[in-house]
């Protein structure tokens, strides 16, 4: 009874708040008319809608079985996408380290070099990596150096901000102590800094070679080399089974990459 | 015995010991790290030729794209508000439909075979990029915000389910057991016991994943799903770089502010 | 010999922390820097190696200036300035011989400190001082699996390396339970005339300063308010210092029974 008697009373309170009544109705109100536009005003021509189920569970009838035609041809281009998020995980710490160096408040030389390195991050994190691929390609031509480059772009803003991170929350007692032996800056951050930020740094490089692993399966259908190059093919020539081939070779990929990620972190970590 | 002073007087060496102690392993992994490293960069094929062009062409590119060009923004106002309708559509959908998905992936209050399907739907919508689920989607239902909106549900699925689910299975058990006591059916437990617990979560997941769709809704125009990807994609393949790079930053700046509103939204919350 | 005069230490436009400081030490006297949190004392320790830039005044170590110094001539200066602190500071994730040797760092060039391959004289000099207080079995141990008492000896060693002018403790003892904060009270007070050097500790615990140091300086409020000998720091000094401030608990409760028949007589 004593319960009852108290959580009513809570409801009460609730009620009788108005401000945060009229808040969560304001909220709703609003959540529900962009709904409304949303739903009426896309440019979707609703009987297709309807028949959605037929169209997917069509296709998914003309990928069966799937075929092993092929099979050596796409182990090939699962090792060439492993080989392209690896690389460009590789290079991209030579790259991410310096950004993430001038991007922390505790490190960074001059304040010039904090908003450089800012404005690296966000620039990098903002753009997609198919869009960043899509760049490339334009530049370089379809191929698989495209594809490094992008996932390495794209890359350096995700190590980059969270090092950056990581050497902002060190310990500052350690800086302080090299300091007073009369260290040089250099040594400071090499005895006080680095030491410090190791645990991160592995972390988030293989975090990321995680999902570089799944990146680079979709640089192919803008033509940056890997899985994605026959993927798109293989839709263009309508080889439905090959297809669903590739999209179980692509999830065992995937699979193994996150295998081999949760037993580098026990080792290493 | 030696006298105590003359160990100080004979010279100790003292070396840094080793990452990882033993000496084969270590050597091991430095060689197989250099072999995989020029294997990798042997293998892939590079067209040096076309690569060479890559400088001249960079600055065609850039020098097209430069001043963006904003002229024809109708285009790129519909093409964002088609991205704006994709995510808002896929939130919406993907979110409640995430919810079944949950419980179905939640070890402690899914029978086993439900539970392996749940989690093999987790599974394989994370294991897909959105842009090769978007690609197929493409393929059954044609070009279009329909495919993107399909995509993103798939995507949502994957991620809302996938937390919610772990958020399920750390849920206080002690309510489940008071509502089991009390004689409560299945149902019941579910909407007494456990969702009021995973609600509050729910409601910050959902804002992100607003904002992760409206990042991925950029994305999957690119192969045809609808929305500014679209767009760009188009200008770009009609080498209208001046108008490409307008779209690109203004999608840098949609993506930060939604970043920035999405978080504030989900500090409020808290 | 370390000479102070007229130390001032300003904080933006706040009141000072430090006002006209002046202190004089010499030979290898130990002295003892008391104070209630905030009355200056890890300030005034900091502004002698320069962590904390002082606002105005002089610091001479060995009629050296050392508050005009800049960059390298600094890092110079501050070779020959050992500091032990509170929470010990030590690289955690490094080995204790790594602690150590991070004391010569003023000395070796960017690669013998990056290789660790430094000069044969230091690693026995580290290994004699190790031994000296105990921790030499420790060296290729990680620094934070050792206790906090052999924690602050790897403190104390690192600081000796730098074979230092002057000894810097800032409350070398506050982390560490009480029989072990005596421990290295006896060694600080012991290397310091075992190496002549004058050694500077910040303490609140006014029982281990009387016990341990030749000399006790008193601040309040940024102010020195007692300079004198151990025997003459009695109750007055004491209100003096701590009057009408929340003194540490153990800064009265822990005072040795002696002494606490001898104020009570």
């Amino acid at each position: 009874m004593v319960d009852h008697a108290q959580q009513l009373a809570d409801h009460v309170w609730q009620r009788h708040n108005p401000k945060q009544r009229l808040i969560r109705f304001a909220v709703l109100l609003a959540t529900a008319m962009l709904v409304f536009w949303a739903v009426r005003d896309i440019d979707i021509f609703w009987p297709w809608v309807w028949d959605a189920p037929n169209q997917i569970t069509g296709l998914g009838a003309r990928m069966w079985p799937p075929s092993g035609e092929g099979l050596n041809n796409i182990i090939g281009a699962l090792i060439e996408t492993v080989h392209i998020a690896t690389l460009a995980t590789f290079l991209t710490i030579f790259l991410a380290l310096p950004v993430a160096y001038i991007a922390a408040q505790n490190t960074t030389p001059n304040r010039a070099c904090l908003w450089l390195g800012r404005f690296i991050l966000v620039a990098s994190r903002s753009v997609n990596t198919i869009i960043w691929a899509l760049l490339f390609v334009a530049i370089f031509g379809p191929g698989v150096l495209a594809g490094i480059l992008a996932i390495i772009f794209r890359s350096i803003g995700f190590i980059g901000k969270l090092m950056g991170e990581a050497i902002e929350e060190i310990d500052r007692r350690p800086v302080e102590a090299m300091e007073a032996t009369g260290a040089s800056k250099a040594k400071v951050i090499a005895y006080a800094v680095v030491p410090q930020v190791m645990p991160a740094f592995f972390a988030i490089v293989i975090l990321r070679w995680d999902i570089n692993i799944r990146e680079s399966t979709v640089l192919g259908l803008v033509g940056a080399g890997g899985i994605g190059v026959i993927l798109q093919g293989s839709i263009d020539t309508f080889a439905w089974q090959t297809v669903a081939t590739i999209l179980i070779a692509i999830i065992v990929l995937v699979l193994i990459g996150e295998a081999v990620t949760s037993l580098l972190r026990s080792k290493v970590l | 015995m030696t006298p105590p002073d003359a160990q100080s007087s004979t010279p100790r060496t003292w070396k840094k010991p080793p990452f990882i102690a033993n000496p084969l392993l270590r050597y091991g992994l430095i060689i197989v790290g250099v072999v995989y490293l020029v294997w990798a960069f042997g293998s892939l094929p590079f067209n040096w030729a076309r690569i060479a062009e890559g400088l001249p062409r960079a600055g065609r590119i850039f020098g097209g794209g430069f001043p963006p060009n904003l002229e024809r923004y109708e285009l790129l106002i519909t093409g964002f508000k088609e991205s704006f309708q994709i995510a808002i559509m896929a939130t919406l959908v993907g979110v409640l439909l995430s919810i079944p998905f949950a419980v179905m992936a939640a070890r402690n209050i899914a029978p086993m075979p439900i539970y392996i399907i749940g989690r093999a739907v987790i599974i394989i919508s994370r294991s897909f990029h959105p842009v090769i689920v978007a690609i197929l989607f493409v393929a059954a239902v044609g070009f279009g915000p329909l495919a993107g909106i399909l995509t993103l549900i798939l995507y949502s699925i994957g991620f809302v389910g996938k937390l919610l689910a772990e958020e399920i299975e750390e849920i206080d058990w002690g309510q489940v057991e008071a509502m089991k006591a009390a004689g409560a059916g299945y149902g019941a437990i579910l909407f007494y016991a456990v969702f009021p617990q995973i609600l509050p979560r729910q409601v910050g997941l959902s804002m992100y994943q607003l904002d992760s769709n409206l990042r991925a809704s950029a994305v999957v125009g690119i192969v045809g799903a609808g929305g500014i990807g679209s767009t760009l994609m188009n200008a770009f393949g009609r080498y209208d770089y001046d108008f490409a790079f307008a779209i690109l930053l203004v999608i840098i700046a949609v993506i930060l502010l939604s970043e920035g509103i999405s978080g504030w939204v989900r500090k409020k919350i808290w | 010999m370390l000479e102070i005069t007229n130390l001032v230490k300003r904080y933006g436009h706040d009141e000072a922390v430090l006002k006209e400081l002046d202190l004089k030490v010499e030979g290898n006297s130990v002295v003892a820097i008391v104070g209630a949190s905030g009355a200056g004392k890890s300030t005034m320790l900091r502004c002698i190696n320069r962590l904390v830039e002082p606002t105005s005044g002089s610091i001479k170590l060995n009629g050296h200036e050392l508050l005009r110094l800049r960059g390298a001539q600094l890092r110079r200066a501050r070779r020959k300035i050992g500091m032990v602190f509170q929470g010990f500071n030590l690289l955690d994730r490094l080995t204790v011989m790594e602690n150590v040797l991070a004391g010569r760092l003023g000395y070796v060039n960017l690669y013998q400190a990056i290789s660790r391959r430094y000069p044969q004289a230091d690693i026995e000099r580290a290994f004699v001082l190790m031994e000296r207080v105990g921790i030499a079995h420790y060296a290729n141990k990680r620094a934070d699996e050792l206790s906090g008492g052999e924690r602050q000896r790897v403190g104390v060693v690192r600081a000796l390396m730098q074979e230092p002018d002057v000894l810097l403790a800032d409350e070398p003892t506050a982390s560490l339970d009480p029989r072990t904060s005596e421990q290295i009270m006896v060694l600080l007070q012991s290397l310091a005339s075992e190496l002549s050097l004058p050694v500077l500790i910040n303490i609140h615990n006014v029982a281990q300063a009387k016990t341990y140091t030749e000399r006790i300086v008193g601040l309040r409020h940024g102010k020195m308010i007692f300079d004198g000998l151990p025997a003459d720091f009695n109750k007055d000094a004491l209100d003096a210092i701590y009057g009408g401030i929340d003194a540490p608990d153990d800064a009265i409760t822990d005072t040795p029974a002696e002494e606490h028949a001898h104020d009570a007589s």
